[in-house]
């Protein structure tokens, strides 16, 4: 019997090792290389630059730039302040709702403790709300309530339901099967069956996707001023319009701002509570 | 008394996990199911307290027939039957008393687990077992911060507080080393002995299930192969459960055992 192995390993001695490719082909292999190089350079060749106009703009870009170096807080203070309120508001309130919300359409949504009915609405809602941009939901949330926060905020909420749901339902979808096991060995409800063998093994992950949801809705809150759904952005408009570009820098330097304080902060959490 | 009547279970896959299987545990017995890997025996036992659903036959616990509960009745006999698992399954992100306490989850409604207000019965009685295991003082410290053979012996106290008729022990020392595996499968069997429980526990150690149990019974591709005493384990009786291979040494090495431990 070790006399054929013999033989077999006497040929592959001093062979040299390699990884197998991904694409066993060779052929296809390079085809697609080059296919893929050649469309890269074709795609670049397309885009047109007018240097021209590059050159007329650079001044433009310069005065934005040069503004931030002499931000103007104060003379349209009253109006940035309530900007930030505005935006503040509309992050926590739809944070809230949104991650309220998401947390039984998450479990809903996990194949391995909903059963498929219920698994496959609520996997609808998840698709609904991630295949509408927020840009999208805001115009449309504006068209029927007008300007203002209230449609910024029903935004804000929607998105985090797309959002939080689909993480929260994979992250239960991978979660450790044996522990949730042995708390239905032990005669629990349904109920007592999440609340101790699910929901500990996810609620570090919920909490921190919670956070960076409140980062995200905050940068989210600026953008959707643009439109019309209130908010610092509203704010940052109006500056853009009137060519105060002190007054737009002051604003933006105040989103970085709050932005990196968010960031800091939901690092500190997801750390604590590993 | 426990008794499983024409057993079978049949995967999805088409894998005939169980064929027709027929036992009879009496009270206070502490029976050693082994085989090879994929025998069926985690089948088996899952197919007891329906985490895994049997295809067809019986399941019968006294005198209730279990593979045909409502999922309410069902809750209500699984509090009569502990389980053991193979890594431990305490939830690691709980502290020991919470993954002790989950065990009268069966007995308490939602609010008071949820708020973990467990009546004070169930507390004390924590305490006591955590006391019997030798775990008192890491009453506080959460289940991942514990070794292996602790959140074992933290298992053992989840499944005992249930107040069960019946152990259901799926590999209990398999990631263990030999000494632990030792200890766990000593107090496994004296708390069963204590409290009169019947058990059955999956194994792969044959020499340890023969140090510890009074009968075994040897699966191989889902059907039983041998039910006899520890001792009626012969070389022909290994080779029929696992197949060829030289069994002097397992065996040998049991009667060292049981000498040692004599002395």
């Amino acid at each position: 019997m070790s006399t054929p192995l013999a033989c077999e390993v006497d040929t592959l001695i001093g062979v040299k090792w390699q990884k197998p490719p991904l694409v066993k082909r060779a052929w296809l292999r390079w085809t697609l290389i080059a296919g893929f190089a050649g469309y890269l350079v074709a795609a670049f060749l397309t885009i047109e630059v007018n240097w021209m106009r590059v050159y007329e703009g650079l001044d433009r870009g310069a005065a934005f730039v040069l503004a931030f170096t002499s931000p103007d807080f104060t003379s349209r203070a009253g109006d940035i302040w309530e900007g930030m309120v505005e935006s503040v508001v509309m992050t926590v309130t739809a944070s809230v709702v949104g991650i309220a919300i998401s947390i039984p359409i998450g479990l809903g949504a996990a194949r391995n403790i909903a059963p498929l009915p219920v698994y496959l609405a609520c996997r609808g809602i998840v698709a609904i709300s991630r295949a509408l941009q927020e840009i999208i939901v805001a115009i449309l949330l504006v068209a029927i309530f007008g300007f203002g926060p209230l449609a910024g905020f029903l935004t804000l909420s929607f998105a985090t339901i797309g959002f939080l749901s689909k993480l929260l339902a994979e992250d239960i979808e991978s979660m450790d099967r044996v522990q949730a096991e042995a708390i239905k060995a032990s005669g629990a409800r349904w109920t007592q069956w999440i609340n101790y063998g699910v929901q500990p093994q996810v609620m570090p992950r919920l909490i921190g996707l919670s956070m960076y949801r409140i980062d995200i809705n905050f940068r989210e809150s600026a953008i959707l001023g643009l439109v019309g759904a209130g908010g610092i952005g509203a704010t940052l408009n109006t500056a853009f319009d009137r060519y105060e570009y002190d007054t737009a820098a002051a604003i933006l330097i105040l989103i970085i701002v709050v932005v990196m304080t968010l960031e800091y902060l939901s690092g500190i959490i997801r750390a604590r509570v590993q | 008394m426990l008794r499983l009547k024409k057993l079978l279970k049949t995967y999805k896959t088409g894998d005939e996990a169980l064929k027709s299987i027929d036992l009879e545990v009496p009270d206070g017995q502490v029976l050693a199911l082994i085989g090879p890997s994929g025998a069926g025996k985690s089948t088996m036992i899952r197919c007891i307290n329906r985490l895994v659903e049997p295809t067809s036959g019986e399941v019968w616990l006294d005198d209730t027939e279990l593979t045909k509960l409502s999922s309410g009745a069902l809750r209500q006999e699984r509090r009569q039957m502990g389980m053991i698992f193979q890594e431990y399954a305490l939830v690691e992100r709980l502290t020991v008393m919470e993954n002790v306490l989950s065990g009268r989850l069966g007995y308490v409604g939602f609010w008071r687990s949820f708020l973990r207000k467990f009546p004070q019965s169930d507390v004390d009685e924590a305490y006591r077992l955590l006391d019997r295991v030798g775990l008192l003082s890491m009453v506080d410290k959460r289940a991942d911060e514990l070794s292996g053979g602790q959140r074992q012996r933290v298992g053992i106290c989840r499944a005992l507080i249930q107040n069960p008729k019946l152990l259901l022990v799926d590999e209990p020392t398999a990631s263990l080393d030999p000494k632990t595996s030792r200890q766990i499968m000593r107090l496994i069997c004296e708390l069963c002995a204590e409290r009169g429980l019947a058990a059955i526990i999956n194994i792969h150690d044959v020499a340890l299930a023969q140090m510890f149990v009074s009968r075994v019974v040897g699966l191989r591709l889902g059907a039983l192969e041998f039910d006899g005493a520890p001792q009626e384990l012969t070389p022909d009786v290994l080779t029929t459960i696992y197949g060829e291979e030289d069994w002097e040494a397992t065996i040998e090495k049991v009667e060292d055992d049981e000498e040692e431990q004599v002395a």
